[in-house]
């Protein structure tokens, strides 16, 4: 049984079809990467899939429930979570709270208790300053823990955002362009970082520009071109692809 | 467990216990009383304001309903004033509740114009329902009495006051520091980050507006009774105004900003009546300069400027927290 | 019938003010994203220097003008003053300084002009003209007409010269206007010279019919704000259109519902219309880009 299953996928803002007829499946456990030049719509399909936006027709299952169109909040609590491609922090708060946001839904969450101050929500919050802090470690951005998140590097602030979806301890991991904006080093860490994530059982799906990263990781590439899918197949299959070749670099 | 918070609320206790010392007389006592009031409204306004992130102009509206529902019952009907007060939170938080959803799908400027538009409406009703309300002039509310003790006198009612205001400055810090108050600060940092995070933004942003409210409606009743008349003009675009400028004053996302912003505008136009027919002008010109020049309001500057000089360059935790 | 002619005439005269000043918190708005709390002292400004003026025995043309110039004067000292050193400031922070002076102009207006109402003599006369069994104030239509010329202007201004232009990329992108050499600092500056004079204009033509004190800018600053974001923040057509549809529904309710609710209709107005169009009539749905 698939993990996520698109079928006929369709989005369209106005005239544009951003993403058209799409249909894949993401095994569990897998690293999953889709890949394709700018516009192909694979920013679309990733808010598409996280309930960012609502399709225009077609359907999304997770474990074979339908979800498409549900909002991002409750595909949280099936165990989704997501990184942006223009990073989302929350610069009004400190980069531990950051992360500890990710754990919302382990947290009583009612206003009744939190305003008494109970015991329940006091120990709740230490467990949860451990786990954030346990996880800022993970994603090597220890050094910031006192920190403010307006203080840090962007560099930083990406990993930070991987810490902060990592926390919610999702099933799928969606990570849009996680490398974006990161020099040759950064994306080696990058690269190492996701790989032990994807140890953890966690199944991940990201979008990607860095080649080198993408052949590197994936057990499975989805190549979209102008919202369609283009090919689909191991890192091999794929880069020998006549077709992916051409939606790169041009016909011959 | 002594903590920045606890340190500040301690501070707090010892301001409110030793401030009677030092009052010369009961015009003072009642200044102090209608800074406390302001203080607990502004409290629970900048939970909305500062750390939701959410803009209210109209929050005097709940503060007039507030006093009007204790008004009416208790005047003409003969209510205990305890359960005026009870109902008239209640219905402020019914209705909170049910225009929350509607007004919050909006935004920034649209949010502002929907809260005053609610606002101006509720204080023109109670303006011209004069049978129920007594009109322009207002009405005359009994003494606030609970199983027939009366709450009587400017010291009475400081005390009682004083306590609310601890209370109320315990409450919301706790919200604050608790998953449902970082789900707040996350819905205004990045409502989409706080969304896939799993914080169902819309009931987030619902309850807050209520908690606010109901603070406002209760030191409403409480005021109309201290004061001892309700007028259109506590739920006026004015009161409105001022209350948002309180917190922002104050310091957004600073529960001791917005006492500190409550008990400056409070006692500002008292000091500025030396300047007579040039009250109005230095209070805009003060609202101004304030907010030109201290854009994160006092409390918060304040604060940077002192964590700078203990640390030296450097990263300035938990900046939006600020507990002195 | 002759009834709703009648209450259709005064809503269209005073639509054509809301409009005016709606028109005016459009386009600082659409220059800056701020909303100028203070708008509707400009009016107060117009009515109330033209009084002096008149007072002082200046001929009435020469008032009407001094007085535009001097609320445009205003306008620009708002903005390089007030607004231009919050520019990066939180939104709030923003709608609490031109609150703030609002209150200092009006403030400064008690000093100089005291409390009083003053009136201003109408332009041609007081004598109501009869059409359908319905008068109409011979001001009604200076405050029609002035108000047809000036959008027209406006119109001819934004699309004609290389200045309105300027304006209106700005609007719709500053970093890009910006890049393109226009100095948008400037256009700023303008914006609110610009809606200044407007809102004197408006406060002037409408004088004559509703009197004018230190403290009219208010009730008429925020109706001109309801018929800005009624039309769709940012949209010039919008708020004329939105002013119009807001003088009028004011007129009617007035007319055959409640006189005392006339007041309140604006914002009921208002509070219906976000509920069904979160922004507005005109107001263009931005999808966020995440």
């Amino acid at each position: 049984m698939s993990l996520l299953r698109v079928e006929q996928l369709n989005k369209s803002f106005g005239g544009i079809h951003a993403v058209q007829d799409l249909s894949f499946e993401v095994d569990p456990g897998t690293i999953h990467s889709v890949i394709g030049p700018n516009g192909a719509g694979k920013t679309t399909l990733f808010n598409l899939v996280t309930g960012v936006y609502t399709p225009s027709s077609g359907n999304i299952f997770m474990d074979d429930q339908p979800i498409a169109g549900r909002p991002a909040h409750v595909l949280a609590r099936l165990g989704m979570s997501r990184t942006f491609q223009n990073l989302q922090i929350c610069m009004n708060m400190t980069a531990l709270e950051n992360v500890m946001v990710g754990r919302h839904l382990h947290l009583d969450r009612r206003f009744l208790p939190a305003m008494l101050r109970l015991p329940g929500i006091v120990r709740g919050d230490r467990d949860c300053r451990d786990k954030a802090a346990e996880l800022m470690h993970f994603v090597g951005t220890g050094r910031y823990l006192d920190s403010d998140a307006a203080s840090m590097p962007y560099g930083a602030l990406k990993r930070l955002e991987i810490a902060r979806a990592l926390a919610a301890e999702p099933r799928l991991l969606l990570l849009d362009e996680p490398a974006a904006g990161l020099n040759a080093n950064e994306t080696a860490e990058v690269d190492v970082l996701i790989q032990k994530v994807a140890e953890t059982g966690v199944t991940v799906v990201l979008v990607e520009h860095d080649m080198k990263l993408v052949m590197n990781i994936s057990d499975h590439i989805l190549v979209l071109d102008y919202g369609k899918k283009l090919a689909e197949g191991t890192a091999e299959a794929v880069r020998h692809n006549p077709d992916v070749i051409a939606a790169y670099l041009g016909a011959a | 467990m002594r903590t920045p918070r606890t340190g500040g609320l301690m501070l707090l206790a010892l301001i409110v216990a030793a401030i009677p010392w030092f009052l010369p007389n009961n015009f003072y006592f009642e200044m102090a009383i209608l800074v406390g009031i302001n203080a607990i409204v502004a409290v629970g306004l900048n939970l909305l304001i500062g750390y939701a992130g959410q803009i209210s102009l109209g929050h005097a509206g709940f503060f007039g309903l507030g006093g009007y529902c204790s008004g009416i019952l208790v005047a003409t009907y003969g209510w205990p004033p305890a359960l005026a007060l009870l109902l008239g939170a209640v219905g402020v938080a019914v209705l909170a509740f049910v225009i929350a959803r509607p007004i919050l799908r909006l935004k920034g400027h649209y949010l502002a114009m929907a809260t005053l538009g609610l606002g101006i409406i509720i204080s023109i009703v109670v303006s011209t329902e004069d049978w129920l309300t007594g009109g322009p002039d207002g009405m005359y509310v009994p003494p606030f009495t609970l199983f027939g003790w009366e709450l009587y006198g400017e010291a009475v009612w400081y005390w009682v006051i004083g306590g609310l205001l601890l209370l109320a400055v315990w409450l919301a810090l706790n919200i604050i520091d608790s998953p449902v108050g970082r789900a707040l600060r996350a819905l205004h940092g990045s409502e989409v980050a706080a969304q896939v995070a799993g914080v169902d933004t819309t009931r987030a942003k619902v309850r807050v507006f209520v908690v606010s409210a109901v603070f406002a409606a209760v030191m409403g009743s409480l005021h109309a009774h201290y004061a001892g008349f309700v007028t259109p003009t506590s739920s006026g675009f004015f009161h409105s105004i001022e209350l948002v400028t309180m917190v922002v004053l104050g310091g957004m996302a600073s529960t001791f900003g917005a006492v500190v912003g409550a008990a400056i505008l409070t006692v500002l136009p008292q000091l500025l009546t030396g300047f007579e027919d040039y009250e109005m002008m230095v209070f805009g010109l003060i609202l101004m300069l304030t907010m030109i020049f201290l854009p994160q309001g006092l409390v918060p500057t304040l604060a940077r400027v002192f964590k700078r000089r203990d640390q030296g360059a450097g990263a300035i935790p938990g900046v939006d927290e600020v507990d002195p | 019938m002759a009834e709703f002619l009648q209450y259709l005439f005064s809503g269209i005269t005073v639509g054509a003010t809301y409009a005016l000043v709606g028109l005016g918190f459009a386009m600082i708005y659409n220059a800056s994203h701020v909303i100028n709390f203070a708008q509707g002292e400009f009016l107060m400004i117009g009515g109330m220097m033209t009084v002096s003026m008149l007072g002082a025995g200046v001929p009435m043309p020469l008032a009407i003008v001094a007085a535009i110039v001097l609320a445009t004067v205003v306008g620009l000292a708002l903005e390089k003053f007030a607004v231009e050193p919050a520019r990066n400031a939180e939104v709030v922070t923003v709608i609490i300084i031109t609150i703030g002076a609002s209150i200092f102009l009006r403030g400064l207006a008690q000093v100089v002009w005291g409390k009083e109402y003053h009136a201003l003599p109408p332009f041609s006369g007081d004598t109501p003209i009869s059409i359908g069994g319905a008068t109409i104030l011979p001001q009604s239509l200076w405050v029609l007409g002035v108000t047809v010329v000036v959008v027209a202007a406006l119109a001819w201004f934004f699309n004609r010269t290389l200045l309105g232009k300027a304006i209106l990329a700005t609007s719709h992108n500053r970093d890009a206007a910006q890049l393109v050499g226009i100095n948008t600092g400037l256009v700023l500056l303008i914006s609110f010279g610009l809606s200044a004079a407007l809102g004197a204009i408006a406060g002037i033509m409408i004088a004559p019919i509703t009197l004018t004190s230190y403290d009219v800018g208010i009730m008429l600053g925020l109706k001109g704000f309801v018929a800005a974001v009624l039309g769709g923040l940012g949209s010039g057509v919008g708020a004329i259109v939105g002013g119009l549809i807001l003088g009028i529904t004011e007129a009617m309710a007035a007319g055959y519902i409640s006189s005392e609710y006339k007041d309140a209709v604006p914002f009921v107005l208002i509070l219906l219309i976000l509920f069904f169009l979160p922004n507005g009539l005109f107001g263009v749905r931005a999808t966020e880009r995440v």
